[in-house]
């Protein structure tokens, strides 16, 4: 276990590597979100509440789930780029933070949609809505600090730091519905027993959960491989590399 | 691992313990601000403030949905289970608005003690099926319940 | 056919949640990808420029 770790925490092996890996990533990640769609909007049947209009649930739900997933990545990153100093961690972290923040953004923005049809209003500032809303306001204030500071290996331990300290926001979100009174409901999968959803209709949400999932793998390499390189174009790896093609 | 990594990972521990009891206590102060309405038991108590703009959320009663002809004016209950409250609405309601459903109304309560709303949004739960299953979940409920 | 695209009255709810959706999902992986093609490029031109020097 250790052995790997570390194989994979040494840039030119990670390079490599992930070169290998992306296409197939690509393409089980295509078939997921392929297989996620066609379940979600064709074959799953319609709410007897909602009708159609909870099929926003298969964007909104994968999308919220990545927003609190990543955050946990990039603390955990920064963690381990704090106390051992490995680049890696770093260049994780950082590469992180606008995929984050776009699934962030992917969430809010469907909740918006979704909650005018049903609830009838666009936006209340109810206790999930507001501290899911502080989870992007969070991945904006690293990416921001990130590009303020010249020197890059303090600008990640800066941000590092930052994304340790917002990390009490994320069982704010989980919590937020069962703590406190809110508009929005409580949760469908997330919790102990069955989820409480129609088995075909908890498919197609798994299958774009997982297709999500793998979405940000990829998205994550392509950030972290030229993260890397820009780190690294010095030294002799890189050279040879660029040579070798 | 050696001195100074454990004192980092200690650093961390710190940050966050620090920052978990600081959010903790914060949220734990501002408890009454966080929630997004009171129920029906609290307003009838008077736990709820009076005489300005409060949520309430309940479910709406089956059969207390009264609908005047050529107007948008209705009139429901809605309750907690507790205590139950009349309230008066002129306006569209959300397309989710059904009898035995959530719903958050915000607005005041008059004189009379009927709570005049200038909003209605619907609640709606954490449950996904197909009409068929739903259908037949209450019809098993109906069989068992004792007549 | 047109029931499937009318969404029972919520296409508009619907299908711009997924249209939206592919944007942002596209963006995030066209945008790296062309930053790293040319951050390549860059390295390369650069690697040339040494070795004639």
């Amino acid at each position: 276990m250790w052995t790997i770790f570390h194989r994979w925490a040494s840039p030119p092996y990670f390079y490599r590597q992930s070169t290998r890996l992306l296409p197939w990533l690509s393409a089980i990640c295509a078939l997921l979100i392929i297989a996620g769609l066609i379940g979600g909007l064709i074959l799953a049947p319609s709410d007897y509440q909602q009708g159609e209009s909870y099929r926003i649930i298969y964007i909104h739900v994968p999308s919220a789930w990545m927003s609190l997933f990543i955050y946990m990545v990039m603390a955990s990153s920064g963690a381990i780029a704090l106390i051992w100093r490995i680049k890696l961690a770093e260049v994780m972290l950082v590469a992180s933070a606008p995929i984050g923040a776009s699934f962030t953004l992917l969430a809010l923005l469907t909740g918006v949609l979704w909650g005018k049809p049903m609830w009838g209003a666009w936006w209340v500032w109810d206790a999930r809505l507001t501290s899911e809303l502080l989870l992007l306001f969070l991945y904006l204030g690293i990416i921001a600090l990130y590009n303020a500071i010249d020197d890059k290996r303090r600008a990640a331990s800066a941000i590092a730091v930052l994304a340790l300290v917002g990390v009490v926001n994320i069982p704010i979100i989980h919590y937020s519905v069962q703590w406190w009174s809110t508009l929005h409901q409580g949760p469908t999968v997330t919790k102990f027993g069955a989820p409480s959803i129609y088995i075909g209709m908890l498919i197609p949400l798994l299958l774009m959960a997982l297709g999500f999932m793998l979405f940000y793998a990829i998205s994550v390499l392509l950030r972290a491989r030229t993260e890397l390189l820009a780190r690294e174009a010095a030294s002799r790896w890189v050279r040879e590399m660029l040579e070798e093609a | 691992m050696n001195p100074q990594r454990k004192r980092r990972l200690l650093f961390i521990g710190l940050l966050i313990a620090g920052t978990g009891t600081a959010a903790g206590l914060a949220l734990y102060a501002f408890n009454q601000n966080m929630m997004y309405y009171y129920k029906p038991a609290e307003v009838v108590s008077g736990e709820a403030p009076a005489n300005t703009t409060i949520r309430v959320g309940g479910l709406v009663v089956s059969g207390s949905v009264h609908k005047e002809d050529e107007s948008t004016d209705v009139s429901f209950v809605i309750t907690d289970l507790h205590s139950n409250i009349r309230v008066q609405y002129k306006g569209i309601l959300p397309d989710l608005f059904r009898e035995g459903q959530g719903v958050v109304v915000r607005g005041r309560l008059n004189k009379e003690g009927i709570f005049v709303a200038e909003e209605v949004l619907a609640k709606h739960d954490e449950k996904y099926m197909p009409p068929e299953v739903a259908d037949s979940l209450s019809e098993n409920a109906n069989g068992t319940r004792p007549q | 056919m047109r029931e499937f695209f009318a969404m029972g009255g919520y296409a508009f709810y619907v299908w711009t949640s997924y249209a939206l959706a592919c944007v942002i999902l596209a963006w995030n992986i066209l945008l790296p990808h062309r930053v790293h093609k040319r951050f390549i490029s860059r390295l390369r031109r650069r690697l040339t420029q040494r070795t004639q020097a």
